[in-house]
């Protein structure tokens, strides 16, 4: 029984075991920084720096996403969207282990994820998009189950195809 | 035991924890220098956009920028959760000041090597050598 929790349990968090990674202090440049910046940014071949951030927040409304802050002067803008986090798997975990042993397991209820958009001027000739991926998951019990920054390729490969289309203009690596 | 459950009672309706609304963190004048570098520039809006892109590769995610006020704030999710926040202003007429003020969770982060660390990539961003403040 204990074996079945354990494993269902790990199931529900869809958990990878991994070595943990020594802690790095809060200012400690991570091994990966150069590769993530490429890997969060395209360049434009525009002068038009407000014409790029308003492009981003035309996107991410379009995305369901409402600006919480925005700063032209220095390129800012920063969104998100509440969404619902529910997942089958894991009600269904939790409903297996309530069915034994009579426990109220939380599973993944609601989230905010949050886009958040840096532009900055590269040489005279162009604009420089970066953007990042956050979102914060609270359970049936109202406590937050997950922190974490959306990192795949994918999601930084769609969002600056979309922005290509918005802004009628070529997206290139930086 | 009555004795002792009344001071409890009396105790659990005090609210200590809103006692910290207004409590600056302890050593406040040392933990401000440790977080403060002058810059020998007049250039406030090239100093934040450098802010932005250093907080950027150390992994933050940028929470609010506003050039009037002179603050960027960010989060980082990576080994627990981290709060910062920037304060850019004027010193004296030639100089610019950056203040960092970091969290690690609820606690404040107290390690100077932290924000060595933080200005040296800053600095690499800037292409300028930071002044500790006297």
């Amino acid at each position: 029984m204990r074996a079945c929790a354990a494993m269902a349990l790990v199931l529900a968090g869809c958990v990878t075991v991994t070595a943990a990674p020594a802690p790095l202090s809060a200012f400690a440049v991570p091994p990966d920084s150069a590769a993530k910046r490429v890997r969060q940014s395209r360049r434009y071949d525009t002068r038009d720096e407000a014409l790029v951030l308003k492009a981003s927040g035309a996107l991410l409304m379009d995305l369901g996403f409402v600006t919480d802050k925005s700063d032209e002067t220095l390129g800012v803008l920063v969104a998100s969207k509440d969404r619902s986090a529910v997942e089958i798997g894991q009600i269904a975990v939790a409903a297996l282990i309530a069915a034994f042993t009579g426990a109220d397991v939380p599973y993944d209820e609601r989230q905010k994820m949050r886009a958040s958009v840096v532009t900055h001027p590269s040489g005279r000739k162009s604009i420089v998009v970066r953007v990042t991926f956050q979102r914060i998951v609270w359970n049936t019990h109202g406590q937050i189950s997950k922190r974490e920054q959306l990192d795949k390729p994918e999601y930084y490969d769609e969002f600056f195809e979309k922005l290509s289309k918005s802004l009628l203009l070529e997206a290139h690596d930086t | 035991m009555k004795r002792i459950l009344l001071p409890l009672l009396l105790a659990a309706g005090c609210n200590y924890s809103q006692k910290e609304l207004l409590k600056a963190p302890e050593e406040q004048a040392a933990l401000r220098a440790m977080q403060t570098r002058i810059y020998d520039t007049t250039d406030e809006q090239k100093t934040l956009r450098a802010v932005i892109a250093t907080l950027q590769d150390l992994g933050f995610v940028i929470d609010d920028a506003n050039a009037m006020l002179g603050i960027v704030s960010a989060t980082k999710f990576e080994g627990g959760v981290t709060r910062v926040q920037v304060a850019v202003k004027r010193h004296g007429e030639k100089q610019i000041s950056v203040r960092a003020s970091a969290l690690a969770g609820t606690k404040a982060v107290t390690d100077p090597a932290a924000y060595q660390e933080f200005f040296a990539s800053l600095s690499k961003g800037m292409f300028l050598s930071a002044h500790e403040i006297e």
